[in-house]
């Protein structure tokens, strides 16, 4: 009950590439039977914060669908809740949330009511387990403005320059946010996780409005990094952003993993998503399954290896399908082949056909023919 | 003041006797079916696909499995401001209050509950079938021929026809007669333990039979009413509909529906089975896994072989592991190369490494003949079955076994382990 979450799932994203034309990042299908924003719902209720604003304008209807009802988080309560805030037209403003900063100014009225003294602010569109009360606590220990989680990564398996930069002092202080640096100094990142005390968010929000300054990144972290306290706090264990075509692709295949599995599917605390009440997946004859996940409401009739299904996905007979990512209710007629794909949900492809990738380079295959005409 | 309709009163206080060790501790409505169910999601959720809102759920025998499982009713859109679904065990300090005697008994004891909703109707129903059922075309039925008790029934085969209840009905479903379990069935209409009451009706009924010990719905209220009226009529049903009383049948009912296209269909669009089940996370099949008519529940993971099997959820099979005509309810873990052939095994059982089932003759079960009738290795939930011992058909095992409870590393054919005061 120390803190509210936000949570920023409104951002538009080319680097998706037609997986992302229908719906929002966070509402990206992940790990078989979740859907990316689930993580940080977990994590917010796994670490007692009981009030969470999602917010959210590009492409929020499969997001809005997905947070339809609150309880599958255990949000669904008197005190507190799950609130899903869209851009909305006052006497004052009729724009669109034009940054991140500019999103949680809109919505400052939701922070003034709040009583907990600090906001944890969070994106949408990783996966990673987190207690957002040790967080909390070291932010309170350092007496710090601003904590930031980051996390050391690979640096050549990484792209740093998707991510935020930072050089961290000896006691955590952050001396240095570059945000998408083209040379990256360290290889520690921002995970985008950040905690402040709800009375200077509101402070600073409203400072940046007024200097129509709209990023929270950049017109924050970045621009008050030598005025404010900002501490780093170091992330130990599993994380990953989803947000281009090959980083999605490799985190899903990381649940082919064991350690992975373990960690998310297995340990406490869980995952929670949305229970859509599917039958147990289904082997006829003909199945062979290897190395591969299958969620449920699946029925199987061919050949899958390092493969991903996702829920409701019908593969038919003599079917192979290798290295690929099926997402919901996608219907595959006989005799198909799909290597090196991702195929998008509630697709249908018909029987006899070939869809193969490059090795290394993912083909996303969209095919909208009618399925009760097949 | 509330007023429903019609309110449903589900009987889920037996036993299920012979379902033998898999109702050692749980009520028979409660046991495992079809790798993620229980045998009540599937009346739990007609009532609510055929919307009625609001349940009574009677029960007595071992409940905790089934209050844990329904709780407040979420997974059925049964948690409701008014209505919704309430468990009904058996209570103190009532002028009439005992343990329930008899189905009717039960429903006496709750007047008070139906009286709550003011109802129209009220819908009486097992807690043991399965099946997809539409209550209000039922109650359509019931209504149009202005009956004061609606039976569903459903044909049978002749020669079966004397294992049930039988009614007789001309072809306006208008009930001449009933014969119980009779010799010479003169029809095969076999009630099937769904009615549709009208509440006035029942209510006069039950309170005039109040003194009947072990007051019955099918010995004594229903031809106590036809007596009165004779107003009964029969609902004829010719979906699938199926008695899972006793291990065969249970076992037959669930490799059912590994069939290809299965009659009793769980993939339909429409009129979907709902279970509380907070494992949501997809199956794993590993490089050494093979697979054949199966049905697989969420968040298991194979190592093994798995062959004409129903798997429930969180299942582990380890590698080198054959199973063949099983099946293995939730929480279960196999070690490596086990044969399992034939076998049921129920929730969170611990089986070792190099166990092989169903190794011998048959035999007839010393534990009980009538149960154990089906070839099948039943262990109980929570068991415990060491590496390296070879179980015969026919045999049941209960508790926490260690390697000396196999003379020889072997539990020959008909008979039984059933660790002290696990049963």
């Amino acid at each position: 009950m120390k803190a509210v979450g936000i949570v920023l799932a409104g951002g538009s994203n080319n680097r998706m590439g037609q997986l992302s034309k229908n719906r929002a990042v966070a509402a990206m299908p992940v790990a078989g039977s979740y859907r990316c924003i689930d993580f940080v719902l977990s994590n917010m209720s796994n670490s007692h914060i009981q009030k969470v604003a999602v917010l959210t304008q590009y492409n929020s209807r499969s997001l809005n669908e997905h947070l339809n009802s609150s309880k599958w988080w255990d949000f669904g309560r008197k005190q507190g809740g799950l609130f899903v805030l869209t851009p909305f037209i006052t006497e004052e403003s009729n724009s669109w949330y034009l940054g991140t900063a500019d999103s949680i100014y809109q919505n400052l009225d939701f922070l003034r009511k709040c009583h907990e003294p600090y906001v944890i602010i969070t994106s949408g569109d990783c996966i990673y387990k987190m207690d957002f009360d040790k967080i909390l606590d070291y932010h309170i220990k350092k007496k710090a403005d601003i904590t930031v989680a980051v996390k050391d990564i690979e640096a050549e398996t990484e792209d740093l320059h998707r991510f935020g930069v930072v050089r961290m002092a000896e006691d955590g202080r952050i001396v240095n946010f570059e945000e998408k640096p083209l040379v990256a100094q360290t290889n520690t990142v921002s995970i985008g996780v950040y905690v402040i005390r709800r009375r200077l968010l509101i402070e600073l929000i409203q400072k940046a409005h007024e200097e129509k300054r709209n990023d929270f990144v950049q017109d924050i972290l970045v621009r008050y990094k030598d005025v404010k306290k900002i501490f780093g706090y170091k992330h130990e264990g599993y994380w990953e952003n989803i947000a281009t075509i090959d980083s999605y692709y490799h985190a899903n295949m990381d649940f082919l993993k064991r350690d992975v599995r373990d960690y998310f599917f297995h340990d406490y605390p869980n995952v929670y998503s949305k229970i859509e009440d599917l039958p147990p997946a289904k082997f006829n004859p003909g199945s062979k399954i290897k190395n591969s996940l299958v969620s449920s409401g699946c029925i199987v009739n061919g050949e899958v290896q390092d493969s991903i299904l996702f829920k409701k996905v019908y593969v038919g007979n003599n079917c192979v399908i290798k290295n690929s990512i099926i997402l919901n209710d996608v219907y595959i007629g006989d005799n198909t082949v799909i290597e090196n794909c991702i195929v998008e949900s509630r697709d249908t492809i018909r029987a006899n056909a070939s869809y193969i990738g490059e090795d290394g380079k993912i083909q996303i295959v969209v095919e909208k023919s009618d399925r009760y005409i097949l | 003041m509330i007023k429903k309709e019609m309110i449903a009163m589900l009987l889920a206080g037996g036993q299920g006797s012979r379902l033998g060790v898999l109702t050692a501790n749980v009520a028979k409505p409660a046991v495992s079916f079809g790798g993620k169910y229980r045998i009540i999601d599937f009346p739990l959720s007609n009532c609510i696909n055929s919307g009625i809102d609001t349940v009574g759920v009677l029960t007595q025998y071992r409940h905790l499995r089934l209050n844990t499982h329904i709780g407040i009713g979420i997974p059925w859109d049964l948690d409701r401001n008014y209505g919704g679904v309430t468990l009904l065990p058996p209570y103190e300090g009532g002028e009439n209050a005992d343990w329930y005697s008899g189905t009717a008994n039960a429903i006496f004891q709750n007047l008070e509950y139906i009286e709550n909703y003011n109802p129209e109707y009220v819908l009486i129903l097992g807690g043991d079938h399965i099946y997809k059922m539409d209550y209000e075309v039922m109650l359509d039925f019931h209504k149009s021929r202005n009956a004061d008790i609606t039976i569903a029934c459903m044909p049978v085969p002749w020669e079966e026809a004397s294992r049930f209840g039988v009614v007789v009905a001309d072809e306006n479903g208008h009930i001449k007669d009933f014969e119980e379990k009779p010799e010479k069935p003169s029809s095969n209409l076999a009630s099937m333990g769904i009615y549709i009451f009208n509440w006035p009706t029942l209510r006069e009924a039950l309170l005039k039979l109040k003194d009947q010990p072990g007051c019955d719905f099918g010995m004594h209220v229903i031809p106590y009413v036809h007596e009165k009226t004779s107003n009964c009529y029969a609902y004829e049903f010719n979906g699938y509909w199926k008695d899972v009383g006793t291990l065969g049948s249970y076992w037959e009912s669930n490799m059912e529906l590994i069939d290809i296209i299965p009659e009793f269909n769980l993939y339909e669009e429409f009129w979907k089975i709902y279970t509380n089940n907070d494992m949501i996370t997809p199956l794993y099949f590993a490089d050494s896994s093979k697979v054949n008519r199966c049905i697989v529940g969420e968040g298991s993971e194979i190592y093994g072989e798995i062959y004409n099997s129903v798997i429930g959820s969180g299942v582990v099979i380890d590698e080198g592991t054959v199973v063949r005509d099983t099946i293995i309810m939730s929480g279960t873990h196999i070690g490596k190369n086990c044969t399992i052939d034939k076998g049921i095994i129920a929730e969170n059982v611990q089986v070792g490494d190099n166990v092989v089932f169903s190794v011998g003759e048959y035999a007839e079960s010393v534990l009980n003949p009538k149960v154990y009738a089906f070839d099948l290795v039943t262990v109980a939930e929570n068991s415990v079955i060491p590496s390296n011992v070879k179980i015969g058909k026919n045999t049941a095992i209960v508790g926490k076994t260690v390697a000396e409870d196999y003379p020889d590393g072997l539990l020959a054919s008909g008979q039984a382990i059933v660790k002290a005061g696990e049963m």
